[in-house]
């Protein structure tokens, strides 16, 4: 029967001190949350650390919870923001950093990573601004330009913009690619 | 062809996505989904042990089981330090209790257990880690305080239990908390004893520091910490809320350990007009929109222009004299003023014109005034000039096709139609500006988009960030960019400062016609016409003379040293007949006002050189000719000996002061409005323009609105 109930309910109850909601509501939503913390990272060990790191906040996150936005969105955002952290974190420790934080600087390492099966996808993520690959990564998602703005905070105009201009930064890329080989 | 080719990149991209996101390791799945149980049971159950119960013994349970959790389970001595803090915060103070109750969005993403995994143990400077460590041991000790405090805690503090120790963990995992953490440390044994007692200071405060530095810091209110100002997560721009671009004041240095002060150049006035709005509704300037060197810049004074001996096209003066505002330091006033070609020999100029049509540029403040504005330029202009408006609403167009400026008719009828209405395309139309400057450029033109806004720029380039970059891959077709702002509530200062610094150009804000007059007709010349770009200045300060300085202003403007001599690192440009001022303050070897003690062990090393003992410091200076790759240099030694400042010095002091006192800053000690008022006042020169006046009179207002 639970199973027919919605996120947002979950969510409320689970913000009321429900824990079976709180463990229903995590099982539901882990492998989208994990999903999108990879395309925020682009390295499968960021992306689980990332995980961790929004699932243990999440308990005292969600006492925050409202219920004026979709639970998805909302957890998104917190995705978001818990992945600009870290990569603000990461920044400051250290400039060569893994996942795709930075990796303008270091394209040395960048050349090294190349080797790898998703060669091709890497590359191209690691040349976009942080700004424009946290954009893409959500509307890779299958999130709406709307939704994509709730979450980012910014206006659905913006999101467009970012995902033109991200497009025309693609294809420069594509089209250096091709000269180089 | 090429959408085809961006559609199928995107696709390709999204299968790929599809095809590398690996599934959720099991086990971590497993691992995580438990511990987060784990976490939220323990939430739950300190809520519900608190609220059974409001006898204070839960309360002695709880702190002890904070402190043994923080001591047995981490060994980081910082950990202690923070956790401290946060404990100490919220027993005491409500407004403690309130954030760490409160809205989630005070409480950080990412945090995790209170293992220190992320923490980076090398990146702790090892004094610091001792201090860190004393107030570790001390802390044991304030338990038995705590729990006899008065004020003791209302039961439900026990909820933040377990976000305790993990805000301040990630408070710590901020770089700035580093700096913070042994003053938070010192400042909390004092208020820990509510008994009365003073309790030592653990730290002494190193030098002149601002509570909040960065991205956090903490409130203080009648000598006690009233609560951490978290980090702000990555907080999305509010609409309709105007933001500045600004950073902490820049800090004194000491000559020797940092003897080379580098900056751009800044001809900006927008900061000043902006204030200057603000205090004639009758509100004080939010410190973060005072930039001192816009106010610094705004007034035109009566500097030596550059004649036929001077190889740049400026001519540099340095004068030092007394510190109006404390008599053991000194100013050193560096003014630039560029040269004045005469307007009839000027290049031909191309104009483009865009203008945010946008349904917010409705109102007598915006689009009638840019339009007023407008005209009122369209007289000064020469008949080979060519003018050509882009709108952007909805979608971009081009509301005038390139026209000759005698052409007044068709350019005024075209104006008098702009109406406002639509949502805003921003980035469409600066393509279309941009496109249409670089196709009316002839041999030997000089082109300029001059964009003007309300600051909503909506599509594409609210995010400073993204816009930064579009801005500077168009700064390579040496089209320069001159951002006008208008009307005020959604103005967007930090977009306009973005645009106008990466766009070899420069940001003005129009609120009346008298300063559409300033802006675009006065200085006509300076705002349209640069005479040099990439303006670097250096200053190498003589540690025998002297012992620390700071850059009054330019905080949004420093350079590394090492950028002064990079040809690629961009800075301000300076356009025909403006002048750019510059003070620092400094203190001279042996004066009582020295702030940082010398170091025991470094002032023995070697023979002291006398010979430059009469130069206070060296000034380099870099430029490059419009249009040109390569800067060329020129440098000069700053007399030591202080000379009888000029009016312009004076006014600029005042104008320095006036800034700092808008800001906050605790440099000035006593010297207040009353100070600057008269200093300002006997110093208002000839004053042609009245623009001094209006400073004092501001002043004025200010200081009532400050009391």
């Amino acid at each position: 029967m639970r199973m027919n109930v919605s996120d947002e309910d979950l969510a409320l109850a689970a913000a009321g001190g429900d824990g079976t909601a709180f463990e229903l509501l995590l099982g539901r939503v882990y492998d989208r949350l994990f999903a999108l913390c990879f395309r925020l990272t682009g390295a499968r060990a960021e992306a689980e650390d990332l995980t961790q790191d929004i699932c243990l906040s999440l308990p005292g996150k969600l006492a925050g919870y409202r219920g004026d936005a979709k639970v998805t969105t909302w957890l998104y955002r917190v995705a978001v923001n818990a992945a600009t952290d870290r990569r603000r974190r990461a920044a400051s420790y250290a400039r060569a950093t893994d996942g795709w934080a930075d990796v303008e600087i270091d394209r040395q390492k960048a050349a090294e990573e190349a080797a790898d099966s998703a060669d091709w996808l890497t590359r191209m993520m690691a040349g976009l601004s942080p700004t424009l690959r946290d954009t893409l990564a959500l509307v890779l998602d299958d999130v709406t330009h709307a939704e994509a703005a709730e979450i980012l905070g910014v206006t659905e105009g913006t999101i467009s913009w970012r995902v033109a201009e991200a497009k025309k930064k693609l294809r420069e890329l594509r089209e250096l690619e091709e000269e180089g080989q | 062809m090429t959408s085809r080719n961006g559609r199928d990149e995107f696709d390709d991209l999204k299968r790929a996505m599809a095809v590398a996101t690996p599934a959720p390791d099991a086990a971590r799945k497993a691992a995580n989904l438990a511990q987060a149980q784990e976490i939220f049971a323990r939430t739950q159950g300190s809520l519900q042990a608190a609220r059974q119960s409001s006898d204070p013994s839960p309360k002695k349970g709880f702190l002890k089981g904070a402190f043994d959790m923080i001591f047995t389970r981490t060994t980081g001595a910082l950990t202690a330090t923070t956790a401290l803090v946060a404990v100490g915060v919220l027993t005491l103070s409500p407004f403690g209790q309130e954030i760490l109750r409160g809205p989630a969005s005070l409480v950080e993403p990412g945090v995790q257990e209170v293992e220190p995994r992320a923490l980076d143990r090398e990146q702790l400077v090892p004094s610091e880690e001792i201090v860190l460590d004393e107030a570790a041991q001390t802390a044991p000790s304030m338990d038995g305080d705590l729990v006899d405090t008065p004020d003791a805690p209302v039961p439900q503090t026990a909820v933040p239990t377990n976000r305790a120790p993990e805000q301040a963990l990630t408070e710590a995992e901020a770089d700035t908390a580093f700096e913070a953490a042994p003053r938070d440390a010192g400042n909390l044994l004092g208020t820990l004893s509510t008994g009365g007692e003073q309790a030592p200071a653990a730290v002494p405060a190193p030098g002149i520091q601002q509570f909040g530095t960065g991205n956090s810091g903490y409130v203080v209110q009648d000598g006690r910490i009233a609560g951490i100002v978290a980090d702000p997560a990555p907080a999305p721009p509010l609409p309709d809320t105007e933001e500045y671009a600004n950073a902490d004041d820049n800090p004194v240095q000491v000559v020797a350990e940092n003897p080379v002060s580098t900056f751009s150049s800044d001809v900006d006035t927008a900061a000043y007009a902006l204030l200057r709005s603000t205090l004639n509704r009758g509100q004080l300037p939010s410190p973060d929109a005072v930039r001192i060197e816009e106010m610094l810049n705004y007034f035109p004074y009566d500097l030596p222009a550059p004649d036929a001996d001077d190889v740049s096209p400026f001519r540099p003066t340095v004068s030092v004299f007394q510190t109006p505002w404390n008599p053991d330091t000194q100013l050193v006033h560096i003014g630039i003023q560029g040269e004045l070609p005469a307007i009839e020999d000027r290049p031909p100029l191309n104009l483009v014109f865009l203008v945010d049509t946008s349904g917010s540029m409705n109102d007598p403040t915006k689009l009638p005034l840019l339009i007023q504005s407008f005209r009122l330029m369209l007289d000064r202009l020469n008949p080979e000039d060519q003018v050509a408006i882009v709108t952007y609403a909805g979608s971009a167009g081009v509301a005038l096709e390139p026209t000759s400026a005698s052409d007044t008719e068709t350019i005024s009828a075209a104006l008098t139609a702009l109406q406002a209405g639509g949502s805003t395309n921003g980035v469409g139309g600066l393509q279309a500006a941009y496109d249409l400057a670089a196709e009316m450029t002839g041999e030997g033109e000089v082109s300029r988009v001059l964009l003007a806004t309300d600051g909503d720029f909506n599509v594409g380039i609210s995010d400073p960030d993204a816009l930064e970059d579009y801005i500077s891959d168009q700064r390579e077709t040496g089209i320069y960019l001159s951002v006008l702002g208008f009307g005020r509530g959604n103005l967007q200062d930090d977009t306009m400062q973005a645009l106008a610094q990466n766009g070899n150009g420069t940001a003005a804000f129009i609120d009346t016609l008298h300063e559409a007059q300033r802006v675009l007709v006065d200085q006509l010349a300076g705002a349209l016409f640069p005479i040099a770009d990439d303006l670097k200045i250096q200053v190498e300060f003589n540690p025998e003379v002297i012992a620390e300085y700071r850059l009054i202003g330019y905080e949004t403007r420093g350079l590394a040293r090492e950028d002064f001599a990079n040809d690629a690192v961009d800075a301000g440009e300076l356009g025909a007949g403006h002048s750019v001022t510059a003070i620092y303050e400094v203190t001279p070897v042996g004066s009582p006002a020295t702030l940082v003690a010398p170091l025991r062990y470094a002032a023995d090393d070697g023979a002291p050189e006398t010979e430059f003992a009469n130069e206070l410091g060296f000034i380099s200076l870099r430029w490059k000719e419009p249009g040109e790759d390569e800067s060329t240099l020129v440098d000069f030694a700053i007399p030591a000996t202080p000379s009888e400042p000029g009016q312009d010095a004076q006014f600029a002091a005042a104008i320095a002061g006036f800034g700092q006192l808008l800001r906050g800053n605790d440099f000035l000690g006593d010297w207040g409005y009353d100070e600057a008022i008269a200093l300002a006042n006997a110093n208002r020169g000839e004053d042609e323009f009245g623009y001094r006046q209006e400073a004092v009179q501001l002043m004025r207002l200010a200081q009532s609105l400050s009391r």
